[in-house]
């Protein structure tokens, strides 16, 4: 094992998901955020994670117990001195990112690399504000990370190859796959994902069909398992209109132009299976 | 509390993931297209608070949280084995 200890960065959904996948594979994980709340949530639901990864993968036994103690919750940025590998998942917010880069720079060994795990920031941007851009990558994981098997992982123009090499030997230790891509906003699963899910808001707007339908189509032709409208409801209606929005800002391409009744919806408070109710009802 | 009410509460539950869809008793949730770790997990948290029973590593069985059925039968078993500890 390369990566014996490894720095997760922002301990929301994503941080936890990411610290389990190390966890049960063995790795080390110092787990920081700037609040103890979340730092408790973390541990609860990695603790739920363990168990939905054994739910499904009855092959692969995972010892919750052990994995759960390679995970140190700390508030402290410090502890990140001793890492060999930083994944940051913090909110994304540019200051944000920004504050955070600022201080895991000079924290961190020279030699580490820090993957930024993002669907949305420029990993260009984000190298262009640390001291080690060459070692500066994007990972961006499915959610949940530990039962998906594949990252897109994105290069930044002045990511160096030997961090690619070190980012896919990082990924192989957790058992993902990955495919590499060039830096350009929404990478390619967010540029189709949110651009189709936008598209299939427009149909229901214009009354050409029905959402189940729109989605009955995609699952029976495609075989898709879930309809564009289902994942959005699962992804969070919120999330896929600021998602859209940066789309449009970053290209001024109208055809990333927000569908208005995505935008009355969220407004409505219809956040999807979240809230209760978004294109479908879960009341 | 009877099993129905144990079922019923269950099936109540259960519909809101499958908008449109006419659940039966028997029917298999993790074949209708939409198996989710994220909701299986959400259906271990619910039977937990709903149900006031902890579900332990070896429990973490699909064919525990397969149908109606099978989530109340599992219910039973826990809430029996409770009771006589």
């Amino acid at each position: 094992m390369e990566f014996k200890s490894v720095g997760v960065v922002g301990a929301g959904v994503m941080g936890a998901g990411v610290a389990q996948s190390l966890a049960q594979t063995g790795h080390h994980v110092v787990l920081v955020d700037i609040s103890d709340d979340v730092l408790a949530k973390a541990k609860k639901e990695v603790r739920n994670g363990l168990r939905a990864f054994s739910l499904f993968n009855k092959k692969e036994t995972i010892d919750h117990k052990a994995s759960m103690e390679r995970i140190s919750y700390t508030t402290d940025y410090e502890r990140l001195a001793d890492v060999d590998f930083v994944v940051e998942n913090v909110t994304e917010k540019w200051p944000i990112k920004q504050e955070v880069y600022g201080r895991i720079d000079t924290i961190c060994r020279p030699d580490v690399v820090f993957a930024v795990n993002t669907s949305a920031i420029s990993i260009t941007k984000v190298g262009g504000i640390t001291k080690r851009a060459p070692q500066v990558v994007g990972m961006h994981f499915m959610n949940p990370v530990p039962m998906k098997p594949m990252v897109e992982v994105i290069r930044g123009f002045h990511t160096a190859p030997e961090t690619i090499d070190t980012a896919k030997r990082f990924l192989a230790e957790i058992n993902k796959q990955c495919v590499v891509v060039e830096d350009m906003p929404g990478f390619v699963s967010n540029r189709v994902l949110m651009l189709t899910i936008n598209e299939a808001a427009f149909l229901v707007q214009d009354k050409v069909a029905a959402p189940a339908d729109v989605d009955r189509i995609f699952k029976t032709c495609f075989e898709h398992r879930m309809g564009p409208l289902e994942t959005a409801d699962l992804i969070g209606l919120d999330t896929i209109l600021y998602s859209i929005e940066v789309l449009y800002e970053s290209y001024n391409d109208s055809k990333y132009r927000p569908c208005p009744l995505l935008k009355k919806m969220v407004d409505a408070g219809l956040h999807g299976r979240k809230s209760g109710r978004g294109f479908f009802s879960y009341e | 509390m009877t099993t129905q009410d144990n079922k019923s509460k269950i099936a109540t539950y259960l519909v809101r993931f499958f908008p449109g869809h006419e659940l039966r008793e028997d029917e298999d949730i993790f074949t209708l297209g939409f198996v989710s770790s994220m909701f299986a997990m959400q259906l271990v948290t619910y039977v937990e608070h709903e149900f006031g029973v902890e579900v332990e590593n070896e429990d973490l069985e699909l064919d525990n949280f397969r149908s109606i059925r099978a989530l109340d039968a599992f219910v039973t078993r826990k809430l029996t084995r409770a009771n006589a500890a």
